[in-house]
């Protein structure tokens, strides 16, 4: 019975496929696939609808009033007139912008993140696209949008969009190295980039009671931090939102944008959200793995997406706690403090596989991190370091 | 089936590639040579060589496309308009190059297509890191050296 209920999508594609079983291999393929992606494109769009709400109403409830509450029950059908004003909205092109690619740069942006999407594993047998290099798929994919975001920021002719284009492309790069580095330590341990391979690892219960997600270990812990953090940076969130930096540079590359290809930006901004906190679900958090074992009876996709929630709603919870960072700390934090701190993550894992987990991998690699942290704080003097800026190219 | 796909991939890489070429302006030439890195990159997805080519996509499109549109629009803005005369030094160049790799491509006794196994990540990775560590560890000093080397250029422009 439970296990119906768990398998109940992948059951479904299964009958799908027997019922048009007469076609040919080839069509059959096509078709398979074709589900998956309007899988991945329902519930996804669903979420996106939900969440461009809540985050509303969550914010409001931060400051101390109410959000939307005129449209529907609850406003629960903000999203639906959000939705037309952006469609019925004027589609404004500047005249000395370079049309073609202003116009592709929407597309450049949102495609990657939907691909990113396909490589995770939403529940037990249900990865849209299961290859063997799923983690170096998503990051592949995940490049590629550093590029659209160039494309827009200079195909608007506009000195605030460039401006937002570049910072978004530097603190993207900066923290690519950290993100990557963070996810290294699992790769490390399972063995495997897939990404399948790395929930399977996760799928143990410690005693019977304690769930064997790597988050729970101290290179885990440490790790799924900075990748949460790097996470953060690489979705342009607050505290990290310099690129779009409505005081300073009003809406960085998305400036000139208006109407749908406006929302198109917003729609893969919340598409690489999803994208990475998904990916940070299957890598620490046990992926579609029930935390207790006597709760394995609820389907396994509600979990993934329940933790999925969590970390969405921490991401909000963020921007509505902290203010935005200065440009040249939030570098400083990226070359200086992540990327050794990732490292030290790497030698931690290293150590933790080496007296093959237990108490004394525990130990082990406690003891690494204990010692880089304070380190790494004492080096830095970031106290001291911090507090005076130089100009270098502004002048 | 995958014969078509060839066709289309092979068209749209080379179209790519042509664009680059002639394009007046860098901007629009760089951004057609991401369509080749990414066609090239779908030819090694069609041979089964999938960590080249997610490789060739996350070092091609996103590092070294960076790179070169960050050079472009580091340099004036002036200097794009320029009309440039035909280079037909440059074009003997391009087909004596193209002519002798052609040549060794039809001289190069190829393998049949048939019995060829997908080669996974960790046997790429085993074989890195037991048969040629020391090309790896090598290559990893050469990187670093000419990391050093660049952030010593910064600093010296900083001095001054």
């Amino acid at each position: 019975m439970f296990e119906t209920v768990d398998q109940i999508f992948v059951i479904a594609k299964q009958q799908l496929l027997v019922l048009l079983g007469f076609a040919p291999y080839w069509v059959l393929q096509i078709i398979s696939s074709l589900v998956n992606i309007a899988g991945i494109l329902g519930v996804f769009l669903t979420l996106f609808a939900l969440i461009s709400l809540f985050e509303r109403k969550i914010l409001a409830r931060f400051q101390n009033r109410y959000g939307p509450n005129r449209v529907g029950p609850f406003g629960l059908l903000q999203p639906v007139a959000d939705g037309i004003k952006m469609l019925i909205k004027e589609d404004i092109v500047p005249r000395n912008s370079d049309a073609v690619i202003h116009f592709l740069a929407p597309i450049a942006m949102v495609v990657p993140t939907m691909l990113a999407l396909a490589v995770i594993p939403y529940g037990n047998g249900m990865t849209p696209f299961a290859i063997d290099g799923g983690i170096l798929f998503f990051f592949a994919v995940g490049s590629a949008t550093e590029l659209a975001v160039f494309m827009a920021g200079w195909a608007s002719d506009n000195k605030y969009s460039m401006l937002g284009a570049m910072r978004a492309i530097a603190q993207m790069m900066s923290y690519e190295l950290p993100l990557i580095i963070a996810v290294l330590p699992v790769v490390m341990i399972v063995g495997s980039l897939s990404p399948d391979a790395i929930v399977a690892a996760q799928g143990r219960y410690v005693l019977g009671i304690v769930p064997h997600w790597f988050v729970l270990t101290p290179w885990g812990f440490v790790g799924f931090i900075l990748f949460y953090i790097s996470a953060l940076v690489e979705s342009n969130r607050t505290p990290f939102d310099l690129p779009e930096g409505e005081s300073e540079i009003i809406a960085g590359h998305m400036i000139e944008y208006s109407g749908f290809k406006y929302a198109i930006f917003f729609m893969a901004e919340y598409f690489g959200m999803f994208a990475i906190s998904g990916l940070a679900v299957t890598l620490f958090l046990g992926g579609w793995h029930a935390p207790l074992p006597f709760l394995q009876f609820i389907p396994s996709y509600l979990w993934f997406f329940l933790k999925l929630s969590v970390l969405l709603f921490v991401f909000i919870w963020l921007r509505g706690t902290l203010p935005r960072i200065r440009i040249d700390h939030m570098m400083m934090f990226a070359w200086k403090f992540m990327l050794p701190m990732t490292f030290a993550c790497v030698i931690a894992a290293a150590v933790w596989h080496y007296a093959s987990g237990g108490l004394y991998g525990w130990f082990g690699s406690l003891l690494v991190l204990a010692v880089a942290f304070p380190l790494l704080t004492l080096l830095l003097k970031t106290r001291q370091n911090l507090s005076v800026r130089t100009y270098r190219y502004a002048e | 089936m995958n014969s078509i796909a060839f066709v289309i991939i092979g068209i749209l890489t080379l179209t790519g590639a042509l664009a680059a070429a002639i394009l007046p302006r860098l901007i629009h030439a760089a951004l057609c040579l991401v369509m080749a890195f990414l066609g090239i990159a779908a030819f090694y997805f069609l041979l089964g060589a999938e960590f080249v080519g997610l490789a060739q996509i996350l070092v091609y499109v996103g590092a070294v496309a960076v790179l070169i549109v960050f050079t472009i629009l580091l340099t004036r803005r002036e200097q794009e308009d320029v009309h440039i005369p035909v280079n037909w030094g440059g074009v003997l160049v391009g087909v004596a190059v193209f002519a002798a790799l052609f040549w060794a491509l039809l001289k190069t006794p190829l393998p049949g297509v048939q019995g060829v196994e997908i080669i996974t990540v960790k046997q790429i990775g085993q074989v890195l890191m037991a048969d040629y560590v020391w090309p790896l560890e090598a290559t990893g000093v050469l990187l670093t050296a000419a990391l050093i080397g660049s952030l010593i250029l910064v600093l010296e422009k900083k001095a001054r």
